[in-house]
């Protein structure tokens, strides 16, 4: 039954998919070019990269308001690196090391200090973006060396960029985890009842620390992409990135309460998202616009589940 | 003979350490800095303090019903811009009906989301999510992306929260009401008793007579209309109105309820804490540059604060529960 409404939305996302994919061909003559598709992707590849392990913290009950603030908290840290003439591969290591020493502190507030997850990442949000913050202030850091513009910049084959490779390498790696691994269905025990997971032997919080500090490594990875991409680092950068990406993963039917979701939603939920921002941007529709159509779906998504099962 | 032994409750313990250490902030600053105790930086430290005062004590009922608004700072945004183009419409018209429509707009814009959350039980967080986007989506369509400038704003418009009264600014004496009407409601009014019972335990509160639901609808419409009423204020504070006004607010004005002692979990928290919480913030951001840090330290400290603070209510609360778990 929980499947097959599942099933019903990620077909309905498909659908949207597609119209909207049918909808631009004809409204606009510039969208139906593979070269324009393919910068397309830039829109949601960065945000769909930390939608994907933000999906599984979801699922399993938690959230983290905080990653945005640590894209940006990553991209200082390996802007200063550069500015110390750190080469590119000690500049991703930085970044991803301090996505990931940044969830650990998330993982830790919650497993240890017991604190709920909202607040602590929403205290974390404040300390890490604060940190940005105090560090540059309103400077602008771009010294970055010419070969680290390949994660954000470069092309693996053709149209297809590092960027879109990389989202396609991790859902494929985060669907085969969540939906065919053991550690997959702990996550939705978790989620849908931790004190039974714990006492059916699950080291529950262990595992909540550990999802915690995976958000945090994406987003260092997502930091590492969109620091290259654009060449520069404010401490602004990523600003509200936070509430988007908890849309996008929302969208694609995660539920919020925990224990339902899959990493198939996400990555269409992400599709549509990138694609409707896109073809509304050739239509001359700014992307403020989409962000009613973005509400109402998102209160739909729980909505119709809700006056389902009234009846 | 008799010895009566009165129980002072936890959160009014709380209360009177944290003004205690809001008083040591203030008085530190003022030793180091006499000019800060000055009655012009009062006003001015009040001044600035005012919205985030009266947003977070809206907030705060709503957290209180085991809820969370991300949608005020999009409210605000939302009525200021109706405020502003009915001002630029009707400018001959004066304040009163711009301030009666922005918090009636606002109150119905909280409405809205009180019923999804009531009537459908829709999670919190998900529908105000979305009506965040859809609100912002809105100010857009509605000026057509436009700035409205100070130019195109009447004088009694701009002139209204400016305007001085014993020293203190027209803004900063309605926050002041606000707030003393807070403090005088939520110990002392019935319903302030039921969304206390309602956050506290929706169970039992359902058994008493008590409709959590309705709690919650009641929590969201008020603080709505606060919401509303802050954005024509901040709006001829700043003398502009444009989309992305007090964009991200949402997360400061909660981290002020945080910082304020107000339980995320529900059913806790006090306005007088709320309000001392904002205080301690701007007293922070305004000696900042008095002490030779750069204001950029200042979300920083905040950040600090407010895992400080939620760490200490963690120890002491016995029962944990996260927001996403909240069913009402």
């Amino acid at each position: 039954m929980k499947a097959t409404s599942l099933m019903r939305w990620e077909t309905m996302l498909a659908a949207v998919l597609i119209a909207a994919f049918i909808a631009f061909s004809i409204l606009s003559p510039y969208f139906l070019n593979v070269d324009t598709l393919s910068d397309a992707t830039f829109n949601f590849t960065e945000r769909a990269i930390v939608a994907l392990p933000l999906a599984l913290l979801i699922i399993a009950g938690e959230i983290d308001i905080s990653v945005a603030a640590i894209i940006a908290l990553a991209s200082v840290a390996m802007g200063l690196a550069s500015a110390q003439e750190v080469g590119t591969a000690g500049l991703v290591a930085i970044g991803l090391g301090t996505g990931l020493s940044a969830g650990c502190v998330n993982g830790a507030l919650v497993t240890i200090g017991r604190v709920p997850s909202i607040v602590a990442t929403i205290g974390t949000m404040t300390l890490f973006r604060g940190a940005a913050y105090a560090v540059l202030g309103d400077r602008v850091l771009k010294d970055y060396p010419d070969s680290f513009a390949i994660f954000g910049q470069g092309y693996l084959v053709g149209p297809i960029s590092i960027e879109l490779a990389l989202f396609t390498l991790f859902a494929i790696l985060f669907g085969v985890f969540l939906h065919r691994t053991r550690w997959g269905r702990v996550t939705f025990a978790v989620g849908a009842n931790p004190v039974a997971s714990r006492y059916s032997g699950i080291a529950v919080n262990r595992y909540r620390f550990a999802l915690f500090a995976l958000t945090g490594l994406f987003s260092g990875v997502a930091a590492v992409l969109l620091t290259s991409r654009l060449g520069s680092t404010r401490p602004s950068i990523a600003q509200g990135w936070e509430l988007e990406i908890i849309s996008m993963v929302i969208l694609g039917g995660v539920s919020v309460w925990g224990g339902k979701g899959s990493i198939l939603g996400v990555v269409l939920a992400a599709l549509v998202f990138g694609l409707t921002t896109f073809g509304l941007g050739l239509m001359n529709i700014p992307g403020i616009v989409l962000s009613i159509f973005t509400g109402l779906l998102l209160i739909l998504v729980v909505a119709v589940p809700a006056l389902v099962n009234r009846r | 003979m008799s010895v009566t032994i009165r129980r002072i409750p936890d959160s009014a313990r709380r209360d009177v350490a944290f003004a205690a250490l809001t008083l040591a902030l203030f008085l530190a600053v003022t030793l180091a800095f006499p000019g800060f105790a000055t009655p012009r930086s009062v006003a001015g430290l009040l001044d600035d303090t005012a919205i985030l005062i009266m947003l977070a004590l809206g907030q705060m009922l709503v957290i209180m019903g085991r809820g969370i608004d991300l949608s005020v700072a999009a409210n605000l945004a939302l009525c200021g811009m109706m405020a502003a183009l009915f001002n630029r419409a009707w400018p001959g018209m004066g304040v009163t009906p711009v301030l009666a429509l922005s918090m009636i707009a606002g109150g119905l814009l909280g409405a809205g989301n009180g019923l999804l959350v009531w009537k459908l039980r829709l999670p919190p967080i998900v529908v105000t999510l979305g009506t965040m986007s859809i609100y912002r989506g809105a100010i857009y369509l509605l000026s057509r992306g436009a700035w409205v400038n100070e130019n195109q704003m009447s004088r009694e418009f701009l002139a209204f929260p400016r305007g001085q009264f014993l020293g203190v600014s027209v803004l900063s004496w309605i926050s002041l009401a606000v707030a003393a009407a807070f403090i005088f409601a939520m110990q002392r009014s019935k319903t302030a008793r039921d969304l206390y019972a309602a956050g506290g335990n929706p169970e039992a509160a359902n058994y008493s007579g008590i409709d959590p639901g309705r709690m919650q609808f009641l929590a969201y419409t008020i603080c709505g209309a606060i919401a509303g009423l802050c954005g024509y204020l901040w709006v001829a504070r700043f003398a502009v109105a444009y989309t992305d006004i007090a964009l991200g607010f949402e997360l400061s004005v909660i981290a002020a309820c945080l910082i304020g002692g107000v339980a995320i979990s529900g059913g806790a928290g006090t306005a007088s804490g709320v309000v001392l919480g904002c205080l301690f913030i701007g007293i922070i951001r305004s000696s900042l540059p008095l002490v030779g840090i750069s204001v950029f330290w200042q979300m920083f400290i905040n950040g600090a604060v407010i895992l400080v603070a939620v760490l200490l209510s963690a120890r002491q609360r016995q029962f944990k529960r996260t927001i996403l778990e909240a069913r009402a």
